[in-house]
């Protein structure tokens, strides 16, 4: 390959890394709060409720997120052909256009917030487990109400315990972005792959490596940075 | 006026009995050892006291207000969430294990619960926390971590957060039992100091020179009971009772 050529080429996927930084971006935003909420659920007292939120952690865990992107995006047609479809559910979805962007992009952020929040609850409430009783109870005896002890005592210790395993999965957050290929949905991995014809050489899905590498070495270097400045204590 | 009213008060975990029939009263500037064998109860019947436990039955009044008591029905009821809350403030608690926040600094660790709870001015409750500092000899970690202090400064920093507060009647639950022997000492210092300005003050100990010292009245626990009460004099020197004689005779030895 030319030069010339290398470099249209990094010109077009530096273009496409929107679109994944997009996806990254929107499941960061959504699944790290409903990675709380769900981790909140699972630890509920009301035994029902932590159990129905742990079979959702066991199935997104337990199964491929490609197969949940792609379930996602077939889900609204079948639910319609669905006798227990209920109405309310059935006029919401029979106005949603199958085949707009926003539709395509939508189900695939549910199906990415919905995987990346299973994970988050798992490490958010290792982390609020591992708080001890006693701050709790130093928090409770000083008069602190529930909400104020979990937002001033137990959140900024749960946010230190729980900064590793979290820069792990964001990390693998910006590798996972290019499952979104498969949808198809156009991203750096899509536009690589379909290059690759086009030029008969592995050139573009070796720029795109270097791309996910970029980013996720940035990444690194940004939690450890991170950690390192939550380090003033203990 | 009684600063504590205990009547009757008991409490189970499930089918273990962990206190029965605990009567005791605590006068204004009274300071009160709690002694008693490992599993006797006594730090139950200080979280039953600072609402961490929930009682089973009998009667508790903190500073004259009702926390616990019988409806009109005989039923053992709580006051409501209000009067509670109240009564939490009028009570403060210090642990054995310190239990000071690791990611706030020592000044924050004091001034937090005025400044959140009592909705106090920060400059205002900086000022008395510096105070407090000074009066436990810290004045030079406001800034520090807990981490970077030592065990006897950091239970210096966990005495001066409940003091922050302004609490009618302090506990503690064994203040010197986590410490390294040679550190006990600034801690009794501490709790002296606080006696001899009319603080009033429920402490349980296995410091029985400190007790004998320090304490206006000594009850003795075991088993969930309150097996004797009274004068130091009366427990330490000549104690009806030969269990409270055995107890005693471990620590002379
Ligand atoms: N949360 C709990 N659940 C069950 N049993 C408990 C609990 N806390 C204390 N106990 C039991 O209650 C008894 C009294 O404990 P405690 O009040 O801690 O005694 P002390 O402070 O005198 O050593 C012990 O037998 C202890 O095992
Ligand atoms: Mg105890």
């Amino acid at each position: 390959m030319t030069s010339e050529q290398i470099t249209t080429l990094f010109g077009l996927m530096l273009r496409y890394t929107v679109p994944t930084l997009k996806i990254f971006g929107f499941t960061l935003l959504y699944s790290i709060p409903l990675g709380m909420i769900v981790a909140l659920l699972k630890m509920c007292r009301f035994k029902p409720v932590s159990w129905l939120t742990n079979v959702y952690i066991l199935i997104m865990r337990g199964t491929p997120l490609l197969l949940q992107l792609i379930v996602a995006q077939y889900s609204v047609p079948y639910i319609l052909q669905s006798s227990l479809c209920p109405g309310f559910l059935r006029s919401l979805l029979e106005n949603v256009d199958i085949r707009s962007d926003s539709y395509i992009f939508n189900m695939m952020l549910i199906a990415f917030v919905l995987n990346y929040a299973a994970y988050f609850a798992e490490i958010f409430r290792g982390g609020i487990e591992a708080i001890p009783k006693g701050q709790y109870e130093a928090a409770g005896s000083l008069g602190f109400s529930k909400l104020q002890t979990f937002f001033r005592i137990i959140l900024p210790q749960v946010v230190k315990r729980v900064v590793p395993a979290s820069s792990n999965e964001i990390i693998t957050l910006i590798k996972d972005t290019s499952l979104a290929s498969a949808i198809p949905y156009m991203e750096i991995m899509y536009i690589a792959k379909k290059q690759v014809p086009t030029y008969a050489s592995l050139m573009p899905l070796f720029i795109a490596g270097i791309f996910y590498f970029v980013f996720a070495t940035v990444l690194t270097l940004l939690f450890s940075f991170i950690e390192k400045k939550l380090d003033y204590y203990k | 006026m009684a600063m504590l009213e205990v009547k009757n008060l008991s409490k189970s975990f499930g089918n273990l009995k962990v206190l029965e029939d605990i009567n005791m009263t605590v006068e204004k500037g009274e300071v009160v050892a709690v002694i008693g064998p490992s599993g006797s109860g006594k730090s139950t019947l200080l979280r039953c006291i600072n609402q961490l436990e929930k009682a089973g039955g009998g009667e508790i009044k903190v500073c004259g207000t009702d926390m616990l008591l019988k409806n009109d029905s005989g039923k053992t009821v709580y006051a409501d969430s209000k009067t509670l809350r109240e009564i939490r403030l009028k009570t403060g608690l210090v642990f054995q294990n310190f239990n000071l926040f690791p990611h706030m600094t020592v000044l924050r660790n004091i001034t937090e619960a005025p400044v959140c709870v009592l909705k106090k001015n920060k400059q205002e409750a900086q000022a008395k926390a510096m105070e407090l500092l000074r009066k436990m000899g810290l004045e030079t970690k406001a800034k520090s971590y807990p981490c970077e202090l030592s065990g006897g400064q950091q239970q210096r920093v966990s005495i001066a957060r409940a003091l922050a507060l302004n609490p009618e009647i302090l506990f503690f639950d064994e203040p010197t039992s986590a410490l390294d022997p040679e550190l006990t000492g600034e801690i009794l210092k501490v709790i002296k100091e606080l006696a001899a300005e009319g603080m009033t003050m429920v402490i349980v100990t296995h410091e029985m020179a400190f007790a004998r010292d320090v304490a206006d009245k000594v009850v003795f626990m075991e088993g969930g009971y309150i097996v004797e009460q009274g004068a130091p004099e009366q427990l330490f020197g000549d104690s009806a009772s030969d269990r409270v004689k055995q107890f005693l005779q471990r620590f002379n030895n």
